[in-house]
């Protein structure tokens, strides 16, 4: 892929994940926010954090299914936007919705299993973005690097099971994204499936040639 | 020989009968507002018309009324679908007339009431109620309308009854929700039902509703009667009812069928028990920044908590 294309590709990125910021942004400053300010914030930005982590994670899949390289150059990128959103989206819960009340925000943590699912997505999204830059992954090794950041499918379980869970009777959305997480985590089941059936194959086609060389 | 003549019209001249049956009901309309005089027309929707009524101070807040606007687009009305704005946006595909109400069971004289009917049966009075919603929100509204009690009395209860149920319009081409979405899937089981104990039901604060704002009640607000329960949460409140019925059993409700375990039959607004998965310690009051504190019976525990006397409002919640 050619430099310029690439260069393309990350300012669309960049384009589209501050584009939902910019929107609620004017929708604030026109006062266009709805009856309920807070909770359309909090909500706008918890389904923009689902939606950037599915896209982050559709990168590998798409190299998979299609052969694509050039996703796997955006996947950082998206991941990190994903924190950013969770950021935010925690920030507004703090701040706007309980104004720094801890003893109830702690409370809510530890009862409602809603709240316990979506604290977690938040906290194993941190050492990803931490270890994300690319002296960390020197630093980590290739190998304990790629291990680590499996942690992101508990982050997608997580976040699925978080807007699973607060939804209400008749609200289907979270059972589409809870839908393109199985299809995407699939995917890569599927591949490693079949890599793994191909090794082994390999690796009797090689033993049961051994003993004729010896 | 084959003569070739032009068609005397095309298709496309012919009116569409959907055109000519609006210009009969326009016309049937502009006569009934020759005879009725403007504002009481049957044919012209009533919706945003204006309705007069004493206010009755005793059961009226003092705090400040909601937003009309925000009272009008933030809404729970599952009918039209379950986001907030649905109800507002889609709720022009009610038709409000002609409306009957059927009032029957248990009573001796069970009547169907023609809307306007209804609405003249009784003087209509102003009530300014805090309306707290099952989801930790509350607006202050000013309804319009009577003591539901009053018209139970008209149709004399026959004593077997014990509960009241009340069931919303089941119309898939006026109430879009109510279609079937993908593979069948429907949020509610309709119609809505909904019920309330008979002393509930006959409380001076339950209110049967027509109005708001001083206007006829939107279609989004549950037009052209609804009931208002205000030591509730919302969802007990059955909006656009075509029927009120006095059982001897507990009406088995849509949101008890929906989520028993989080919607009870009683669902009187009570800080100290919490919804399943959040809590209802405290409540955001449209147009306020901060959570405010909830009140046990939505603030009006003096006058109904004698009604629950002896139950345990954990175990009927």
């Amino acid at each position: 892929m050619s430099r310029p294309t690439r260069i393309a590709l990350k300012v669309a990125v960049w384009g589209g994940c501050l584009a939902p910021l910019a929107v609620l942004g004017h929708r604030a400053w026109t006062d266009d926010l709805g009856a309920n300010p807070v909770s359309f914030v909090t909500n706008t930005l918890g389904d923009w954090t689902l939606r950037i982590l599915l896209a982050s994670l559709a990168m590998t899949p798409l190299r998979i299914v299609f052969g694509l390289a050039w996703p796997i150059t955006l996947r950082r990128l998206l991941g990190l936007f994903a924190f950013v959103y969770a950021c935010l989206h925690f920030s507004v819960w703090i701040v706007l919705d309980f104004f720094f009340d801890w003893p109830r925000m702690w409370a809510d943590i530890v009862k409602r299993p809603y709240i316990t699912v979506g604290m977690l997505a938040l906290l194993s999204l941190i050492p990803l973005a931490a270890t994300s830059t690319t002296g960390m992954i020197r630093r980590l090794g290739a190998r304990a690097w790629t291990r680590l950041h499996r942690l992101v499918y508990v982050t997608g379980v997580c976040a699925v099971l978080h807007y699973l869970w607060l939804a209400k009777v008749g609200v289907t959305a979270p059972y589409w994204y809870a839908g393109v997480l199985a299809v995407l985590l699939g995917v890569r089941g599927w591949d490693r499936g079949r890599r793994l059936v191909r090794r082994r194959r390999r690796a009797a086609v090689t033993a049961t040639s051994a003993p004729a060389g010896s | 020989m084959l003569i070739r003549r032009a068609p005397r019209f095309t298709a496309s001249e012919i009116t569409d009968p959907k055109l000519y049956l609006s210009r009969r009901e326009l016309i049937s309309g502009s006569l009934a507002t020759l005879v009725l005089g403007p504002g009481q027309s049957e044919g012209a929707t009533p919706q945003g018309q204006p309705l007069s009524a004493t206010r009755n101070a005793a059961f009226s807040l003092s705090e400040p009324a909601t937003k009309f606007e925000h009272a009008t687009t933030y809404n729970n009305f599952y009918e039209f679908g379950v986001n907030k704005d649905d109800p507002s946006r889609l709720g022009g595909t009610l038709r409000l007339r002609p409306w009957t109400v059927q009032v029957d069971g248990f009573v001796h004289k069970p009547k169907t009431f023609d809307i306007d009917e209804l609405i003249r049966l009784f003087p209509l009075e102003e009530r300014v109620y805090s309306l707290r919603c099952v989801e930790a929100w509350s607006m202050v509204i000013p309804w319009i309308g009577f003591p539901l009690a009053s018209l139970l009395k008209r149709v004399e209860p026959t004593g077997q009854g014990k509960f009241v149920e009340f069931t919303t319009l089941l119309d898939p081409s006026q109430f879009p929700a109510q279609k079937p979405g993908f593979f069948g899937y429907s949020s509610l089981d309709w119609p809505y039902v909904e019920g309330l104990r008979l002393d509930e039901a006959t409380h001076p604060l339950t209110l049967l509703t027509v109005g708001m704002y001083g206007k006829v009640l939107p279609n989004q607000n549950g037009a052209p009667v609804r009931v208002v329960v205000p030591w509730k949460y919302g969802f007990k409140s059955a909006k656009s009812i075509v029927r009120i019925r006095l059982v001897s059993e507990q009406p088995k409700t849509s949101w008890e069928k929906a989520a028993a375990q989080e919607y009870g039959f009683y669902s009187n607004v009570n800080p100290a028990v919490s919804h399943p998965r959040w809590s209802q310690a405290d409540e955001r009051r449209i147009g306020e920044f901060r959570r405010r504190p909830t009140l046990p019976f939505n603030g009006y525990a003096d006058q109904v908590a004698s009604l629950y006397t002896g139950m345990d409002l954990k175990k009927f919640y």
